[in-house]
């Protein structure tokens, strides 16, 4: 689909007659039409997200061309980073705070332009961005936006159902929840784990998401067990690793089941279903819904025909389906040969910066340039040992395609350093999203 | 990566018609871009076991690259990051990292240990860790304001010999105290 004038007009609602400020949490955010932030003389990228990959590509945007006008808008006010919401989630850590960042800091060092406010849609015919606060012009777009849930996919979701069953699949008040939950449950219960079937966010989370809630039980509700229902057939990601720690450290309270989607939820029977055949009750149940891009990419019309993720060339990150529009992040399907770059904020960090090389050299009539990346992934399996995957990945014939992929050994002999490294990557990419 | 900067200058005219088929190579500061989000912006690391890149002298960047990609140096990542990347990527990525400005860093020091390994680096260390290890020469490594962990995590992989000490630097340690080569590691983080 593509965004035509009168959907889009339909999108801004007529918001300009309502009084919107700060009403964006009930009900879907209402666009408003009253032009804002008039565009001066200079040239401006506007980034929406201000996650993992949209503070990178604002702050690059800028220290590569200073001339060129950025705008950030991001609807809250704090980013809480996914990467080691587990740890909180399993007791091992007490608050967010170590993952939590602000924008004062990167918007004063690198001159960005802040603008906290939801997008309600991106019109690229037009080069406008509508947002809760009024609508901005520009000359190319980045977006990074993430992902949001395909729960119309499970039977009986409804919009109260992530108060039962959390997902915790982006961090804060859903993590908080998962975390009160199990920590309120009686010992002897039974935790629930549903993962849906790839592409989803980052692929190794639910894994150690198990390893790391086995590991609580263990300590604090010995009597308890976790059972992870994997839509997947089988272990999709850094397999070897998972399943020595599974049978290593947690043989007695951890179920691993494959293939298993859950099509169904009862939540006054606290159970989820596989296909209305098999059910599985839980005293906490942690429902990881299918995923697709976030849900301003499909108001957008900027979704592919599989009505998930979005099509973007392989070297500018620009949207297949519209110009002036490029795409980063969770919320891409890109051109890849061979196993594909997962869906990490390492990967979001390593495509918002040749996102933005290609945007200023487009920007500026220069060629563009091919992509070079990393992606690591570091995993808890207890509260000191973690393990990783290590990829490069380059442009090859058009596509993106790795050079080299690597597990952690098998023996656990590096997991401990590892624990120590992940620790302070997470430190470092935090510090280079707010600075 | 093995095509270098030459030859996609001809394209640059075409430009206009598809950004894929005339793309060209990424320039050094580009592929160093990507090390970023575990070593920090430029190479500059704020976390306290990860090492700062940034100033490092190019032959030690060249030469723990290839050690680590070859086996030769220990390492947790390093060594598979390595294999994604050619001699020359090696090359472009070092120069990139030494150019970059001196990473200085606020650690948590006890002084009087620092003070201890200023009097010891002298008749132990200087001969190769010039300037209290601010200057990095060939393949000895800067060592001011390293992160004091990620020093003692690699001393200890010096002292149990996974990883190789240059032998004149072995000849030194041997005769120091665990104590003696923890006031150093001190003396060198604290040097600003
Ligand atoms: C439990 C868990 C553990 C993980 N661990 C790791 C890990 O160890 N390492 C790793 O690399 N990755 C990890 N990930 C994956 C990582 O969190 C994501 O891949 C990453 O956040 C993707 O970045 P992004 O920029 O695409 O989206 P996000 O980081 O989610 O950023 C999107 C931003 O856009 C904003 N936004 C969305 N829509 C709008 C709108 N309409 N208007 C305004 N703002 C909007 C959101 O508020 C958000 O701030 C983990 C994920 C989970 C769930
Ligand atoms: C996943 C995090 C991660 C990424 C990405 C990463 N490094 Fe490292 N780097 C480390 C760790 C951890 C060490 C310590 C050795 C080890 O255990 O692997 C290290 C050590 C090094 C060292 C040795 C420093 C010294 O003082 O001896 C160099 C040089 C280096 N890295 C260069 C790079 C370059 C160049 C890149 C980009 C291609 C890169 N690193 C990407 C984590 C990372
Ligand atoms: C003969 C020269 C020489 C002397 C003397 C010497 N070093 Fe070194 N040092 C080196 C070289 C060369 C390297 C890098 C070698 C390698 O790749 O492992 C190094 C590496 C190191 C490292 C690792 C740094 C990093 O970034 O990974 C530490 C720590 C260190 N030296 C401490 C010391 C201390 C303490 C002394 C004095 C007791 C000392 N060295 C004396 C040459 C020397």
């Amino acid at each position: 689909m593509t965004l035509d004038r009168r959907n889009f007009i339909k999108l801004m609602g007529g918001a300009s007659t309502l009084a919107l400020a700060g009403c964006a949490t009930e009900g879907p955010a209402v666009g408003s039409s009253t032009a804002i932030m008039p565009k001066g003389g200079a040239r401006r990228v506007v980034v929406v997200g201000g996650g993992y990959g949209g503070t990178i590509a604002a702050k690059y945007l800028r220290m590569l061309d200073q001339s060129i006008e950025v705008v950030l808008i991001e609807k809250n006010r704090q980013f809480v980073s996914c990467p080691f919401s587990n740890f909180y989630i399993a007791g091992i850590t007490q608050d967010l705070n170590a993952q939590t960042i602000g924008y004062d800091k990167l918007a004063a060092n690198h001159g960005i332009k802040m603008l906290y406010a939801e997008v309600t849609a991106i019109d690229p015919a037009a080069k406008k961005v509508v947002t809760t606060e009024g609508t901005l012009d520009f000359d190319r777009c980045i977006v990074s936006p993430g992902i949001d849930f395909r729960t119309e996919e499970i039977e009986g979701y409804n919009s109260r159902t992530a108060e039962a069953f959390p997902h915790a699949w982006k961090a804060g008040a859903q993590s908080t929840l998962l975390r009160n939950q199990m920590q309120s449950m009686a010992d002897g219960g039974t935790v629930v784990i549903s993962m849906p079937l790839t592409p989803y966010r980052c692929p190794p989370g639910p894994y150690e998401r198990a390893c790391l809630i086995a590991h609580y039980l263990k300590k604090h509700k010995p009597k308890s067990k976790l059972i992870l229902l994997d839509a997947n057939p089988d272990v999709v990601s850094k397999k070897p690793l998972f399943t020595k720690a599974w049978s290593t450290y947690y043989k007695d309270n951890f179920q691993y089941v494959g293939g298993k989607k859950v099509t169904q939820v009862n939540v006054s029977g606290k159970s989820v279903s596989v296909e209305g055949i098999e059910d599985f009750k839980g005293d906490v149940i942690n429902l990881i819904p299918p995923q697709r891009a976030a849900n301003i990419m499909v108001q957008s019309g900027l979704v592919g025909d599989d009505k998930k993720w979005c099509p973007v060339d392989a070297v500018s990150f620009e949207s297949t389906k519209h110009k002036g529009v490029h795409i980063i992040g969770d919320a891409t399907a890109l051109p890849s040969d061979g196993p594909p770059m997962p869906k990490s904020g390492y990967s979001a960090n390593s495509q918002a910066k040749f996102c933005a090389i290609n945007v200023v050299n487009l920007m500026n009539s220069k060629p563009t340039v091919e992509f070079s990346g990393i992606n690591v992934c570091y995993s808890a399996i207890d509260d000191h040992q973690s393990v990783s995957i290590a990829q490069v990945f380059a442009l090859a014939n058009g596509k993106i395609k790795s050079s080299a992929t690597a597990i952690s050994p098998a023996d656990f002999s590096l997991a401990k350093d590892e624990h120590a490294y992940g620790e302070s990557w997470l430190k470092n990419i935090l510090t280079e999203m707010s600075t | 990566m093995k095509k270098r900067w030459s030859g996609w200058t001809l394209a640059a005219g075409a430009l206009a018609l598809s950004a894929t088929a005339f793309a060209a190579p990424p320039s050094p500061e580009m592929i160093s871009f990507a090390c970023a989000g575990c070593h920090g912006t430029n190479g500059g690391s704020a976390g306290l076991t990860m090492p700062t890149l940034a100033s490092q002298s190019k032959t030690a960047i060249v030469d723990a690259m290839k050690k680590f990609k070859s086996g030769d140096r220990p390492s947790t990542v390093m060594g598979r990051l390595a294999k994604g990347y050619s001699d020359a990527d090696f090359d472009a990525m070092a120069t990139f990292f030494s150019k970059q400005k001196f990473h200085s860093t606020a650690q948590t020091i006890d002084a009087a240990k620092a003070k201890q390994g200023a009097d010891l680096q002298e008749a132990n260390c200087s001969r190769c860790h010039l300037e209290d290890g601010k200057e990095g020469k060939d393949d000895t490594p800067v060592m001011a304001s390293q992160w004091l962990p990620y020093l003692k995590m690699q001393m200890s992989l010096y002292e149990s010999g996974k990883r190789k000490m240059p032998e004149k630097m072995a000849e030194k340690v041997k005769n120091l105290s665990p104590q003696e080569i923890d006031a150093l590691l001190h003396f060198y983080a604290s040097v600003k």
